[in-house]
């Protein structure tokens, strides 16, 4: 994939004199869903609203496309949809018409038949006579989803867009997401629920203190950063790893009901069946096996706390 | 130039021009009215003529003045206040829209609004005073300038505050004084020497004088004066806005 948007070089300190975003480099891909991951106040919102033109950077540069954003930012910023973090809205306005102005406002001519289709898969038409402040919260958040997408961008930026939703809505969140990408869309979103980035982002970007920590392939990372183990539940208590088994990587957990074997898949032998074949050796039966894998929200905790 | 983009803007703000009728609107007229019966009849019954002009008619420009100013500055200001406000102005800062064409909506809105308020009073005049008007393209001249600059004025002022005080505070505090205090109701000649000249440094003077003349072809100060001091006060207050835009002042951290 090409490259969409090309930070380098990015800092932002804030007048306070916080460092908000300290010398960031990062490609996004076109097509891709980048989820960004970081603790609050890792500087996640300070990058998307210096790409989305809300913050001045400190240094460095930002292209979208091959355009900068400062010298061309009619070209990138028509290519961008932003939906923000907090549910800002016309409250006195009609959906209809606060959806019709964004349109206009990204120089977008007139078009129903678009708005009416946004509004439609967002679950918003029956309510596009409403004004806004009849909505309810999962409804204006889906509101500033059908505003940034009235444009039709290219690019869409959603920054903590399941924060306080309930679980129904988040999914059909991440299937508008997907339709969105499936149509070429490249979507970048921020959020603090590792478990969405997961589910539906093509490469995970961990961000902390200002800095990027790492940008992976999510398959890769987790197959890179993530531990594999195999718990075997013994049929009788051990008190001790017996001499046989003392070879393998192996932990004995208080309760002494079973082992936990912690191994490299990518290893040329995972080592589980001479060890399955040295516990028999040794007498030791179990009564169950099973394996297990480190999830994204580990290894983005092993990540961060390893930064700090 | 992003044409759509300054429509979408104009468009709203007439929009909610149009909800806020009743504020925007009725109220000025009524309380203009008002004016008319306790300046216009209750001391126009002791101050019968000035300079050959009956006081009723004489105050006409003064009161649409009045009314012109303080529309346009909270028009303005609480056109680009409010998406501060409510934090909606993140769409307009990430739109594909210049500062020129963001000041060109919002201005443009808030000086049409005015313009159209101006002329309603001048109508509504019409019902309490026999009204000839000079010279009316000087005096359109004059309501669309002073409807522009002093909206670039409560553009600055939105701009600025960070609070509905703040957003208050000049409207309140400064133009209205200065206008009550700037021959909208007399003429400054009518004053002692003294004051003559004190009030020579209110700016207000300048447009009511000016304004009046296209009415009368009575003026405190001369017309050109007056031209050149709307026409300094809008580079001063266009010159303010290029440098907000350009620094990000209260709108781009």
């Amino acid at each position: 994939m090409q490259t969409l948007i090309s930070i380098s070089g990015l800092s932002k300190t804030y007048d306070g004199g916080f460092e908000a975003l300290k010398h960031v480099d990062l490609d996004i891909l076109d097509g891709e869903i980048l989820a960004l991951l970081g603790p609050n106040g890792a500087g996640k919102t300070t990058l998307i609203s210096i790409i989305c033109g809300l913050v001045n950077p400190t240094a460095g540069t930002v292209t979208v496309d091959g355009h900068d954003i400062y010298e061309n930012f009619r070209v990138t910023r028509a290519k961008i949809g932003l939906v923000p973090q907090e549910l800002t809205t016309d409250v006195f306005e009609t959906v209809w018409n606060t959806v019709t102005f964004s349109r206009g406002l990204f120089g977008k001519n007139k078009n129903p038949e678009i708005i009416e289709k946004v509004l439609r898969d967002l679950s918003l038409w029956d309510k596009k006579d409403n004004k806004v402040m009849e909505l309810s919260g999962g409804m204006k958040r889906r509101l500033l989803i059908a505003k940034a997408l009235s444009h039709e961008p290219e690019i869409l930026f959603l920054d903590e867009p399941t924060a306080g939703v309930d679980v129904e809505l988040r999914q059909d969140m991440w299937n508008l997401v997907r339709e969105l990408r499936a149509s070429g869309v490249t979507i970048i979103l921020t959020t603090h629920y590792i478990e969405e980035a997961e589910e539906i982002a093509d490469r995970v970007g961990v961000i902390n203190q200002g800095e990027i920590v790492v940008v992976e392939d999510k398959t890769e990372l987790m197959r890179k950063m993530g531990k594999k183990q195999l718990i075997v539940h013994l049929q009788d208590e051990l008190e001790a790893i017996p001499e046989p088994l003392q070879r393998y990587n192996l932990e004995l957990p208080e309760t002494g009901c079973c082992l936990v074997y912690n191994y490299d898949t990518q290893a040329e032998s995972i080592g589980i069946r001479s060890l399955l074949g040295d516990m028999h050796d040794a007498g030791i039966k179990y009564r169950d096996i099973e394996t297990t894998q480190s999830s994204l929200e580990d290894i983005f905790v092993s990540l961060v706390r390893k930064q700090a | 130039m992003n044409i759509q983009g300054i429509k979408a803007i104009y468009g709203f703000e007439m929009a909610r021009a149009k909800r806020t009728l009743l504020q925007g609107l009725v109220s000025p007229v009524i309380l203009t009215s008002l004016y008319f019966i306790v300046f216009g009849s209750a001391i126009g019954s002791r101050i019968t003529e000035i300079e050959g002009v009956s006081y009723g008619s004489f105050i006409v420009p003064g009161l649409i003045m009045f009314s012109l100013l303080t529309q346009s500055l909270s028009n303005a200001s609480f056109g680009i206040y409010f998406p501060k406000f409510t934090g909606t102005i993140y769409e307009l800062l990430s739109a594909p829209v210049s500062s020129f064409e963001i000041v060109l909506g919002y201005v443009g809105a808030a000086a049409t609004k005015s313009v159209v308020l101006g002329l309603i009073i001048l109508a509504t005049a019409h019902l309490f005073v026999p009204l000839e008007i000079a010279h009316p393209v000087w005096m359109m001249l004059f309501l669309v300038l002073t409807s522009v600059t002093f909206s670039l004025f409560g553009f600055i002022i939105g701009i600025w505050a960070d609070n509905f005080e703040k957003l208050q505070m000049i409207p309140l505090l400064v133009v209205t004084p200065l206008v009550f205090l700037g021959g909208s109701f007399y003429s400054i000649n009518m004053l002692p020497p003294f004051w003559q000249t004190v009030t020579l440094f209110n700016p207000v003077v300048y447009l009511i004088s000016g304004f009046r003349w296209s009415f009368f072809e009575l003026a405190d100060v001369d017309v050109s004066l007056s031209l050149a001091m709307i026409l300094f006060f809008l580079v001063l207050c266009l010159a303010i806005i290029w440098w907000i835009f350009k620094t990000g002042y209260r709108i781009r951290t």
